[in-house]
């Protein structure tokens, strides 16, 4: 395959996935009538795949209270408790959340091992079972609150939550807008290159009024890398402070507990079982880790396939790549702020 | 088309994330219903029962005092009456009315208060028309749009018109009815996000018919 042509055609995917992703993140932001009201809309029935996930999550959720309230005769149904909790775990995960797209969306925007995206979804799984815990332990054991005051509780964790991922996500967009754009500069009409020669000819005159470019489009213009040379490199991206930066996102995505959690604790307690309660919603992360981070490995998978893939069109990939980190840096800021204004459906609070 | 399949597999990655988040029910409630009229005929409004869950109330209940331990009487739990009332109204009260096919309004709950009986709560609560309303024909909808609750009509007496017209005919249509002939939502409208009504499919159908 001539080697214009085949940059071609990978613009032409990149500028679809562009749309396909643009679409998705339109759709998420008008998921929700923020009015609440019902949507004149053709109303389909749970099917597949998907319908049957909700299915079993919603059996195993209901089987809960059952089993909790067994385990207080009969000690051995807290095994079946944690059996149900880790299922449910599972299950709750692999239905669309927010915190396995944001988790997702930041792996895919950053320069990120399949191993670091598994830490990442354990740890955040984790600091939320804990915030559950510690909320119910504090709020409901140490000082007998109403349900009132715990649904105020949780609605002020879920905007600190919310407003976490936003400010995540504007960071991550500063940064991977600045590579995207330099990846830009650096290959101004790419589509136009219609053979190598041309391509050759094009980037050379280009560059020739560029002074800081000038020595390096000269030697190099053959197999010359933009993205390595013009973005920043992914030695640069998971060197130090990369850390921080995945600690910013356990964070951002672990702060707010689950709704169904809460409901499992309290009623726990109510039964004089709390410990059985806090066991379940540790079992529960540990399934919900699962999920996530299996997710996860395949977003981190999917781009080192892009970017292998994308690598053979001499200089192009590279503008790819920036293309998708910037386009996921922006789909995690494009998240936190559709969930902090109610545009974004997340689960709800136990308000009611 | 090994490039085409990576960069189609990176797509989905990211609209699988991208989906948009739903919700399976954590709140039961079993109801009942009266379609209220006035002596002219017109309908004034809707009466609601709603029962919660078992862990629903245990939630709802706690750091309630109470005289008696596991007694609740009506007049303790009038606050939380009152947060239930006004918490639903950012849902519209999960009750959608259209008369003749024109959207018709409720007003603020009146007449509402908490029962617990045999370890469960029922909300009681009146929805008044903002104006009484004589259509030709009256469609509800008693549903969560998101999901966060399930609303099953009582298998006894689920809906009940209370000084109907006698020409006027009720009908009701729970929603595993397989009677509407609905779109599936499958994993391609999932996965495109053509969702947004998603509740809507777990919607109670009521319909008055009255010539």
């Amino acid at each position: 395959m001539p080697a214009g042509l085949a940059r071609g055609i990978t613009f032409t995917i990149a500028a679809l996935l562009a749309v396909i992703v643009l679409d998705a993140a339109v759709h998420v932001l008008m998921a929700q009538n923020p009015f609440g009201g019902p949507r004149p809309a053709a109303e389909p029935q749970v099917g597949g795949i998907i319908g049957w996930i909700l299915a079993k999550q919603s059996e195993f959720y209901r089987e809960m209270s059952t089993t909790i309230r067994a385990a207080k005769s009969d000690g051995s149904a807290v095994w079946t408790l944690l059996a149900i909790s880790f299922a449910y775990g599972i299950f709750h995960a692999a239905g669309p959340g927010h915190g396995k797209a944001v988790i997702s969306s930041y792996l895919v925007a950053n320069e990120e091992t399949a191993r670091r995206g598994i830490v990442l979804s354990f740890a955040s799984a984790m600091l939320q079972a804990l915030v559950a815990v510690a909320l119910v332990a504090v709020l409901a054991w140490l000082l007998s609150s109403t349900a009132k005051t715990m649904c105020s509780a949780e609605k002020a964790i879920e905007i600190v939550s919310y407003a976490l991922i936003a400010a995540f996500g504007a960071r991550l967009v500063w940064t991977k807008g600045g590579g995207f754009m330099r990846a830009l500069q650096a290959k101004p009409e790419p589509a136009m290159a219609a053979a190598h020669h041309h391509s050759h000819g094009h980037d050379h005159g280009h560059h020739g009024h560029d002074h800081h470019h000038h020595d390096h489009a000269h030697g190099h213009v053959h197999d010359e890398h933009c993205g390595h040379s013009h973005g920043p490199t992914p030695d640069q991206l998971a060197g130090p402070g990369g850390w921080q930066r995945g600690l910013g996102a356990i964070f951002a995505v672990g702060l707010r507990p689950c709704s169904g959690a809460i409901l499992v604790l309290v009623f726990a307690l109510a039964q004089g079982l709390f410990w059985a309660g806090i066991a379940a919603t540790f079992v529960m992360g540990l399934g919900t880790a699962i999920t996530v981070a299996t997710i996860a490995v395949v977003a981190v998978s999917a781009k080192g396939l892009a970017r292998r893939l994308s690598a053979g069109s001499e200089g192009g990939g590279a503008l790819i790549m920036r293309g998708i980190e910037f386009g996921a840096a922006g789909l995690v800021l494009l998240f936190g702020l559709g969930l902090l204004f109610g545009y974004l459906a997340a689960e709800r609070a136990t308000c009611l | 088309m090994h490039r085409l399949l990576g960069l189609f597999l990176l797509a989905a990655g990211i609209a699988l994330g991208a989906a948009p988040a739903e919700a399976h029910p954590h709140v039961w409630i079993v109801a009942k219903s009266e379609v209220m009229y006035a002596p002219d005929g017109s309908i004034t409004g809707m009466r609601h029962a709603w029962t919660f869950d078992e862990m629903f109330t245990t939630y709802a209940l706690q750091g309630i005092a109470t005289k008696t331990k596991g007694v609740y009487t009506r007049e303790e739990l009038a606050p939380l009456a009152q947060t239930n009332v006004e918490s639903l109204k950012e849902f519209n009260f999960f009750t959608f009315a259209k008369a003749d096919g024109k959207k018709a309004k409720f007003e603020e709950p009146v007449d509402y208060f908490l029962e617990h009986k045999d370890g469960a709560l029922t909300l009681h609560f009146v929805l008044p028309l903002k104006a009484p309303v004589t259509p030709k024909q009256l469609a509800l909808e008693v549903f969560d749009p998101s999901y966060f609750i399930d609303f099953k009509f009582d298998d006894k007496d689920p809906i009940k018109l209370v000084g109907a017209p006698a020409a006027c005919q009720m009908r009701f249509q729970r929603p595993n009815d397989d009677t509407a002939n609905t779109q599936r939502l499958n994993e391609q409208n999932f996965m495109n996000g053509d969702n947004s009504n998603y509740g809507a499919m777990f919607a109670n159908k009521i319909t008055v018919n009255c010539p």
